[in-house]
Formats: C-alpha cells, sequence, structure tokens
C-alpha cells in the first residue's frame, strides 16, 4: 500500500483527482441511459454498453468520411467542424440502435406482460449480438458485395481489430492544477458532461413530454388512464438515453480516439455501477455517481496499483449501499419535482 | 530437471502412434501405396487445427494468424489438388478456461494430424499436457511465455524467440541505447505480459524506477502517467499489447512524458501507431523476435508470418509422406528451413533455436517494419 504516492504531494494528488474527473465525466453521461431506463421502466438496458459502442464506430466513420484515412494530428479547434458532424451522427446513431431494441428486444416483451427478469435476459442477449455483429460487419459487408467499396469502415478480416479515428485530436495545455495539464480536450469533456446532465434534468423537470416520464415512472396505470402515451413515454425514454449515450461516445472519440467492438462492456459496467452508486433513476445521481466512481478508481489505482482500480471501485459502490441501500441521492426518477 | 523421463514419453508417444494409425490404417487400404516416395499421404484431406483467439478481446490476433494459416495451406492446395489440407478452427477466446475443452475435441478429432497454436501462453500452459499425452504435435506461431518449453512437452513447439531473451535485449537497449537512468515498466497482467515485464526488471536491476499492471481494455490511463512522472523515469517499457500500449504512449505524451516509450511483440503492429497517433507515437521503439514480413507477403498483421510458417512445416511433412503422429513429431524436430519469419529450427525443448531480436521504430508517423535493427 502506498498512500505516499496519492497524498504524497498536493501535486500527485490533484492530478490523480483530474484524471479521475474527466472519466467520470464520460462514465456520468453513459450512465444516464440506464438510469433513465430503469427509472420509467425498472429494467436495466444492460446492451446500453452497445448503444454508446456504435456511437464511437460513427464518430470515427465520420471522420474517415469526411476527412479520409491519412493519419493526422489536429487541434481541437481545427477538428471542430468535423467533430460537430460526428456528435450528430453519433447521437443520431445511438439513438437509432437505442430505439431499435427497445422495439426488438423489450416492447414485444412488455407487451405480453413478461417478468422484468425475462426482459433482463433479453437485454443481456441484445447486447451480445450487437457487439458480435460489430465484429462481424466485414462479413455481412462481404455477403452484400460492399467490402471493397466500404473497406475503410468494415475493416475486411480485421472486424474485431481496434478501429481508430484517423484524426487524433491534439489537446492542448490551458492551465496546470498541481502538476496536471487541464487540456481544452478535457475541459470540453467535463464541461459537456455538465451541460447535458442539466439540460436533461430541466427537459424532465419542466417539459409536458418530461412529465409523462415521470408520470409514467410513477405509475404507469394510472399515467396511462390520464392521457399518457406510455409506449410514446417508453421509446422518448430510450431515445434521450441513445441520445445521450451519442455525447458520450463524441466525447469518448476526442479523448481516446480508438474503439473497437468490444469497446462498451467495460464502460457499460462502470456507468451501470455510477447509476447505482448515485442512486439508479436518479438523474443527478449519475452524474454524482460517475464523478465519485471516476475519482475513486483513480485513487484506488494511486494507492494500491492499476490492477487495483475495479476492486476499489466495487469494495466501495458495496459500502455505500449498505450505509444507504439506494445510493447516493437515493431518490427515482418519477418523484423527482418540478 | 527440464526434460521428464524418455520411456513415459515414448510410451505415450507410442500411444498417440497407435491411436492414429488406426485410422490411417482405413484409409490407406484401399490405394495400398503407402507413401513410399511422392506417392499420396494418408494424410491427404485431413486437417490441421488452429487453436487460439478468433472472437473476444483478442479475436484480431487469431485472425492474423488464420490469415497467415489459410494462405499457406492456399498455396499448398493450389499446387497439390489431389492432395487438400484443410483447417479446422478452434476458437478460445484466448482463454486459459476455453482452451483445455476445446484441446479436448481436437485430440479426439481423427482427422486432425497437428495444430497451430495454442496462440497465446495462457492457454498454452493450461491445453500443453493433453496434447502431449495425446502425442499431437503443435507449433505455436506466438506464445513466448519462458516457462511453456521447461514442461518437458516433447510435442509442443513454437517459431517465435521466448520472452527471456526479448526481456534482457530490451533492457539493454534501454540503458545502454537509449541511455535511461530509470525505468518504469507496466504490464497487463497476462501470462505473456507478466513474464515479458518481469524478465525486463531482473534485467534492469537497479535501474528500475518503480512498476504498475495495467488491465485489458483498459482506456484511462491518466493514474498510470501520474505514477510514471512522479518517479521521475526518463523511460517506460510496456508488456502487453498494441491497444492498451497505444492508449498509454498517447497518454503519456498528452501528460507530459519526454523519454523513451518501449514495448514487446505484442505492440509491434501498425495499429499501435494508430491508436496513439503519429506524434505520440513518434520515436516509439519496439521490440519482437522475429525480421520483417518479406515484400508482397499475403498476409498481415501480427503473427501472420509465423502462422504461415508454421503451417508449411506441418505440409513439408504432409509432402514428406509422414502420417504418424511419431513421425511429424520427429519430422518438426529435425526441421530446418528459412520461413517468412526468419530461419526456423527448434532445440530439444521445442523452442526455435534461433531468434534475432529487432527493434522496430516508429519514424516519421509510421511502424518501419521494413528497416528494423538487430539487437543484442
Amino acid at each position: 500500500m502506498d498512500f505516499g504516492a496519492l497524498f504524497g504531494s498536493f501535486d500527485n494528488f490533484a492530478s490523480f483527482t483530474m484524471g479521475g474527473l474527466v472519466f467520470g465525466a464520460i462514465y456520468a453521461l453513459i450512465a444516464l441511459g440506464y438510469t433513465m431506463v430503469y427509472g420509467v421502466l425498472q429494467l436495466i438496458n444492460f446492451a446500453h454498453s452497445e448503444v454508446f459502442m456504435y456511437g464511437t464506430f460513427a464518430v470515427a466513420w465520420t471522420f474517415v468520411l469526411l476527412h479520409g484515412t491519412g493519419d493526422a494530428n489536429w487541434s481541437l479547434g481545427k477538428a471542430l467542424p468535423i467533430l460537430l458532424v460526428a456528435l450528430v451522427a453519433a447521437m443520431l446513431a445511438s439513438a437509432a440502435i437505442a430505439l431499435v431494441l427497445e422495439r426488438v428486444a423489450y416492447r414485444p416483451l412488455i407487451n405480453k406482460n413478461a417478468p422484468k427478469l425475462i426482459a433482463l435476459i433479453s437485454a443481456i442477449g441484445a447486447s451480445f449480438a450487437l457487439s458480435e455483429a460489430m465484429g462481424l460487419r466485414d462479413r455481412f459487408a462481404k455477403w452484400l458485395g460492399v467490402d471493397d467499396n466500404l473497406a475503410n469502415y468494415v475493416s475486411p478480416k480485421k472486424a474485431r481489430d481496434v478501429y481508430t479515428n484517423p484524426v487524433t485530436i491534439e489537446p492542448h495545455k490551458l492551465f496546470e492544477v498541481g502538476g496536471y495539464n487541464v487540456t481544452d480536450v478535457d475541459l470540453v469533456i467535463v464541461l459537456a458532461a455538465l451541460v447535458m446532465m442539466f439540460a436533461l434534468d430541466q427537459f424532465v423537470r419542466r417539459t409536458r413530454f418530461g412529465r409523462g416520464i415521470r408520470a409514467v415512472a410513477q405509475d404507469p396505470e394510472s399515467a396511462a388512464l390520464m392521457g399518457v402515451n406510455s409506449t410514446r413515454v417508453v421509446q422518448v425514454t430510450f431515445l434521450i438515453g441513445g441520445l445521450m449515450a451519442g455525447v458520450a461516445a463524441t466525447l469518448y472519440m476526442m479523448k481516446i480516439g480508438a474503439t473497437r467492438q468490444s469497446a462498451g462492456f467495460l464502460l457499460g459496467v462502470k456507468a451501470f455501477t455510477a447509476a447505482v452508486m448515485g442512486g439508479i433513476g436518479n438523474l443527478r445521481g449519475a452524474l454524482l455517481g460517475g464523478l465519485v466512481l471516476g475519482v475513486m478508481e483513480s485513487w484506488g489505482a494511486a494507492i494500491w496499483g492499476n490492477e487495483w482500480r475495479d476492486v476499489v471501485a466495487f469494495i466501495l459502490l458495496v459500502l455505500i449501499l449498505l450505509v444507504r441501500p439506494s445510493g447516493l441521492l437515493g431518490e427515482a426518477l418519477g418523484k423527482a419535482r418540478a | 530437471m527440464i526434460r521428464s523421463n524418455k520411456s513415459v514419453r515414448r510410451i505415450v508417444a507410442l500411444a498417440g502412434v497407435a491411436a492414429l494409425s488406426l485410422t490411417a490404417a482405413c484409409g490407406s487400404s484401399d490405394d495400398g501405396d503407402k507413401s513410399s516416395s511422392g506417392g499420396k499421404s494418408d494424410l491427404c484431406g485431413k486437417n490441421i487445427a488452429f487453436l487460439g483467439a478468433l472472437t473476444g478481446d483478442a479475436g484480431a490476433l487469431g485472425q492474423n494468424m488464420v490469415n497467415g494459416i489459410e494462405l499457406a495451406l492456399k498455396e499448398y492446395n493450389d499446387k497439390n489438388a489431389d492432395c487438400k489440407i484443410n483447417l479446422k478452427k478452434f476458437d478460445s477466446q484466448g482463454s486459459p478456461d476455453t482452451a483445455p475443452g476445446l484441446a479436448t475435441q481436437i485430440v479426439n478429432d481423427d482427422s486432425i494430424f497437428g495444430l497451430v497454436g495454442p496462440g497465446f501462453s495462457g492457454e498454452s500452459l493450461a491445453t500443453g499436457k493433453t496434447f502431449f499425452e495425446a502425442g499431437l504435435p503443435s507449433i505455436s506461431p506466438s506464445a513466448t511465455n519462458v516457462t511453456i518449453t521447461q514442461q518437458g512437452w516433447s510435442t509442443w513447439h513454437r517459431v517465435i524467440g521466448n520472452d527471456d531473451a526479448q526481456g534482457k535485449a530490451d533492457a539493454k537497449y534501454l540503458t545502454t541505447t537509449a541511455g535511461a537512468k530509470k525505468v518504469f515498466v507496466i504490464d497487463d497482467g497476462q501470462d505473456y505480459s507478466k513474464g515479458l515485464a518481469g524478465t525486463v526488471k531482473t534485467a534492469l536491476g537497479s535501474a528500475l524506477a518503480d512498476s504498475d499492471q495495467i488491465s485489458v481494455g483498459q482506456t484511462d490511463m491518466s493514474a498510470a502517467v501520474t505514477k510514471v512522472k512522479a518517479s521521475g523515469a526518463d523511460a517506460v517499457f510496456y508488456g502487453g499489447y498494441y491497444t492498451e500500449a497505444g492508449l498509454l504512449a498517447k497518454a503519456l505524451r498528452q501528460g507530459g512524458f519526454k523519454g523513451t516509450f518501449m514495448s514487446g511483440d505484442g505492440s509491434e503492429d501498425p495499429n499501435f501507431v494508430k491508436v496513439a497517433g503519429a506524434a505520440a507515437a513518434e520515436g516509439a521503439v519496439l521490440s519482437a523476435p522475429a525480421g520483417p514480413a518479406p515484400s508482397g507477403f499475403g498476409a498481415t498483421g501480427l503473427y501472420a508470418t509465423q502462422a504461415y510458417d508454421a503451417t508449411n512445416i506441418f505440409l513439408a511433412a504432409v509432402k514428406d509422406g509422414k502420417s504418424s503422429a511419431k513421425d511429424i513429431n520427429d519430422f518438426i524436430g529435425s526441421f530446418t528451413g528459412d520461413g517468412v519469419s526468419g530461419p526456423v529450427a527448434f532445440d530439444d525443448k521445442g523452442d526455435i533455436k534461433e531468434s534475432k531480436i529487432y527493434a522496430y521504430f516508429v519514424k516519421g508517423g509510421k511502424l518501419d517494419v521494413d528497416n528494423p535493427t538487430a539487437m543484442e
């Protein structure tokens, strides 16, 4: 154990904390998807990690389409125009996958009043199917006879390999917090996560549709009797989760720049943990949970070594749930007051 | 005491021969020409097995190997239409937990006369005994952990140098050629990576600044970067594969680390540069116990050349009219030839005899695969 690594100097402490916050912000955005769907349906949408993963591919594909495959090193400012297009593409792609999921993997089950556990299994199955479909995209392209035309997108024979954004976004140091170079990319990630979170929170609290979501979350039957179209509400919930995952995917690709068919899994587990930690079904909880998880992982890595980061994160989760069984903020989506 | 006692090995090998010749007898009784010279081998129409990761996180590496195997088989089958050899693929996902079940399937499949694989060190250690006891000859294109060939499995071979030589060469390169005073060593916790990083750590001695371990699939390298910077290291060695290596190199440069970044054969792939980005990858040194693939070689990717060579050794055995498992194993043991990955010959443990370690450099935003420097 090496507490000196973390607390030895303020420099290191600030550095570990900042590094954790940046990833925590990405966890938080993905966690929103889990928490929204859980809030409305009391269902854990395990395939949400793949919704995110398709978003990351949409970002990389947009860059390949608009820039080409030549390696380049751009500043954030130079990449911004394509990045904005990529953001839209990722949001659309993720939202589309989320809607397809809802239609194919959940609605038939919900319509038949299947137990929640069945939907959970369906979610896990959908997750595998989506991930493997991405890993087999070269074969699908071959069947359709377009593998030559789309070689840059489907990576024939290498579809399972890491897929990179040809444009590396070079972060620029803005200022330094105790030895950690806070870059423009880091700042955009944290700010974007906060803004999206605030906007979503306001949407759920203040708009007519948000009221519908809260109504269905509280009591689906009464909401239906009051004239809320609950199918539509569930659809919109999935849609919003997908849009947020698309934003997270864009931020992730800004920072990491590489994805693969299995990229969603680990982040999905982390984001789900963040959602539970903050109080699943609670939007603000997702933000808090994401940031806390990111920072705790980083501290854990500092004290016990990187191989213990996940252990630290999950022990923390257990401890929090022991004291507060419904998570840090613990309030469900339906009880949020306008 | 590295080799197990001879008589046991012979009995096991004989049992393997007996099992194989039973099935071979049925095939050869009709046409009668028992592979004297130029005749059809009993192995025509039979299969080579591949055991390794085809799906899962490491699926890309296994796919590279299959590309190499398929290229060798295609070249052979085009020339020998009357004696085709086919490939049976077994997907272990690179997992030492999955591989043993598949190994049992492979040794019980009478149509399989040789194995290209296992792909990784962990699964090799988990399955070596099964293959050895069944007498099935195997050649791994990529498992480099030192301990595998110390188990006395006489059927096990590899066409790639082990981690011991590479780790020592890497440590020497860092402290002498690169002139590093303090080296920070990181690995991803897998058998291969820990083995290689461990050798480097030992060989570095007092030049080791500190070490850390990340996990496969991890993308947030910020904590590792902070530790490297806090240790004051002027070089980083990473034991692992190219995705994490690329992400680590990128995070290190973005975090302001200016020293040498070095990694081993698991990272020697153009994707390392793609993941890290050209600027962050510039100047990185990647060692590998294999020379460059000849130009125009039809299968790309890390380990494709080794898999191609391994397959060709089996095919040479077929051409030579070998049919029993023991004959094939002896043939492999005494094989000498030049493969696309370098000269191939095995010592009595199954390790490749001659394996030069090369240092590959990232120059001008590209991994320069054609001009490596031979290392000491």
